[in-house]
């Protein structure tokens, strides 16, 4: 009796919480679907409206926002691929070859991880500016490609992925180093690229910050900073906001629905595995 | 016999010759593979964190000279008020958003965990959503959520059970819960699979004898989960403190860019100086104190967790 009592209690736990973390989400659904005047009464609309096209054509007047998305898809997939080539290969020297000072090297890349990001910020800024990079999706890409922690991941993921014994081997039969790289190494650590390729691709996706300080021209938002704009609107049309933000967010969640079990685990096998 | 022991010699001269080689073209091959990372952390990584801290001792408008002024930029900011109301701010906005969320994950992670419950993947999927949301959405949605008219859903809520509306947006701690509850919301379901992943880690054996020996569940919570789950509490603790302290994008959208004393954090004053004031000195001053001021959490957090570990001990 008292074991069914708790497996209710545990359940009703569950079901408000699933509600409130789909709720937000369902929320800006019903907005972006509302004109402004329902959304402003007392009590608020809580079903979706009629004016999802509207809303949206709204946006379209005040944002580029298919080419917002397209800015993001670039600077994501560019600088992802970015990352996977170039934490890969330092993954694999550090884990495989033999060199002097690798141990320190690959410690100096451990201490890079723990400097706040922040630290470094006006000048790079201006380090930008002086490269002519300014208002550049380059801006964005070239620095989002540091990613010590990638190094960190690959090395971990080819050390044991990978056995000496297939390296030794492909040195005898005369493959160059690059191209045991690329014939060996590579084939045999796509569970890696998948992990590191998620959490690079999100991380670039919804990064803020550094976007929002190098990217002031309309023509090279992200879609995060151009759907931050449409609040800067002096009367704030509230179905207008909410359906950019709505309609930038779900291609990210339909992806993530699709793909939930790789998603969840890579974006949790860093903190589990450390 | 003396030309055969010759060529051996020879043989071995060349072999290690060629070994010679072979370890040069490795070595070469490492520096080289390893250069692509630290050729763009030289520029854009390491070149800037130095370069702060020669900038937090200039005075610099962006595009004039530079001139030295010694410690006047830290004396600058250390007798503005907003300074310090920044850091307030910044540690009561994580405080609130990551102390009641990482019991919550915990909790919420043990009832996952638990043998009663199926339907284990539905519920991990949406407890993981909101993760996937990008800060900016997570901000603005809340925005409109805690609207400061009585339509606004948390007020039209409290309404309903008969409260008074709250200024969200105006008031000293209505600001800072609105901006802790976006934390709450992006990051409960993560930490809590996280905490889920360790659980599945612990051998049930040690739950089995404890039930033998009439341990009672809150007491196998107590003495077998948390120690077990120590590691990587210490993990989420430590990422949630470094996170909060470079809050910036949910006061930057909740507030607007009018910086409004309530929210503004650390990353924002920082923002300020720099893009809005062109004081880069200032603001260099400020990267360097939350430079040093997360340095000087990281060391309390170590320091509590080696405390941790010896009550631990002590008790098991």
């Amino acid at each position: 009796m008292t074991k069914k009592v708790n497996k209710f209690l545990l359940y009703v736990f569950l079901v408000i919480g699933a509600f409130l973390s789909f709720f937000p989400l369902y929320w800006m659904f019903v907005m972006a679907t509302n004109p402004n005047h329902v959304i402003n009464q007392i009590p608020p609309a809580i079903v979706p409206g009629d004016k999802l096209s509207e809303n949206f054509s709204n946006v379209l007047n005040h944002i580029d926002f298919f080419g917002a998305m397209l800015n993001s898809l670039i600077v994501s997939s560019v600088t992802t691929i970015g990352v996977l080539f170039i934490c890969s290969l330092a993954g694999f020297a550090f884990a495989k070859l033999h060199f002097k000072g690798r141990d320190k090297l690959f410690l100096v890349v451990l201490v890079t991880m723990m400097i706040p990001p922040q630290l470094g910020l006006i000048p790079q800024y201006f380090i930008i500016t002086k490269l002519g990079w300014l208002n550049d999706l380059k801006a964005v890409i070239i620095p989002g490609m540091i990613n010590a922690f990638g190094i960190f991941w690959m090395r971990q993921y080819i050390k044991e992925a990978v056995p000496d014994e297939l390296i030794e081997s492909a040195k005898i039969d005369g493959c160059g180093l690059f191209r045991t790289y690329w014939n060996i190494v590579v084939p045999s650590i796509l569970p890696a690229f998948a992990t590191l390729g998620i959490l690079t691709f999100m991380f670039m996706w919804n990064d803020f910050l550094w976007p929002l300080t190098v990217l002031k021209d309309e023509e090279v938002y992200t879609i995060q900073i151009a759907i931050r704009t449409l609040q800067d609107a002096y009367v704030k049309d509230y179905g207008m906001i909410l359906s950019g933000t709505f309609w930038s967010t779900l291609p990210l969640i339909v992806v993530f629905l699709v793909f939930n079990k790789l998603f969840i685990s890579s974006l949790t096998q860093g903190a589990v595995k450390q | 016999m003396v030309p055969q022991s010759k060529a051996k010699a020879l043989n071995m001269k060349y072999s290690i010759a060629k070994r010679l080689t072979e370890k040069q073209k490795t070595s070469i091959a490492g520096y080289l593979f390893i250069s692509p990372f630290f050729l763009l952390f030289a520029v854009f990584g390491a070149f800037p964190m130095i370069f702060s801290f020669y900038l937090a001792f200039q005075k610099w408008n962006g595009f004039g000279e530079m001139t030295f002024v010694g410690f006047q930029n830290f004396n600058f900011i250390f007798i503005d008020p907003v300074f310090w109301k920044s850091i307030y701010n910044t540690v009561i906005i994580g405080l609130l958003g990551t102390v009641p969320q990482l019991i919550a994950a915990l909790i919420l992670a043990v009832i996952l965990n638990s043998v009663l419950v199926k339907m284990k993947s539905f519920f991990r999927v949406a407890y993981f959503v909101p993760n996937v949301t990008s800060i900016v959405a997570v901000a603005i949605v809340f925005t409109v959520i805690f609207n400061e008219h009585q339509s606004g859903i948390v007020n039209a809520t409290l309404g309903l059970f008969g409260l008074s509306p709250v200024n969200w947006q105006t008031s000293e701690w209505g600001v800072k819960i609105a901006i802790a509850t976006m934390i709450f919301w992006r990051w409960v379901g993560y930490n809590s699979i996280i905490f889920l992943a360790g659980l599945q880690s612990i051998p049930k054996e040690l739950y089995e004898a404890a039930e033998m020996d009439g341990a009672k569940k809150w007491q196998q919570f107590l003495f077998i989960t948390v120690p077990m789950l120590k590691p990587i509490i210490i993990f989420v603790v430590f990422t949630a403190t470094i996170g909060s302290l470079q809050i910036f994008a949910e006061p930057l959208i909740f507030s607007g860019s009018g910086f409004r004393e309530e929210s503004i954090t650390i990353v924002l004053y920082l923002w300020r100086e720099a893009f809005s004031n062109n004081a880069f000195g200032t603001a260099s001053a400020t990267a360097v104190s939350l430079f040093l001021l997360i340095i000087a959490f990281s060391v309390i957090n170590v320091l509590m967790s080696n405390r941790l570990g010896k009550t631990g001990n002590i008790r098991g």
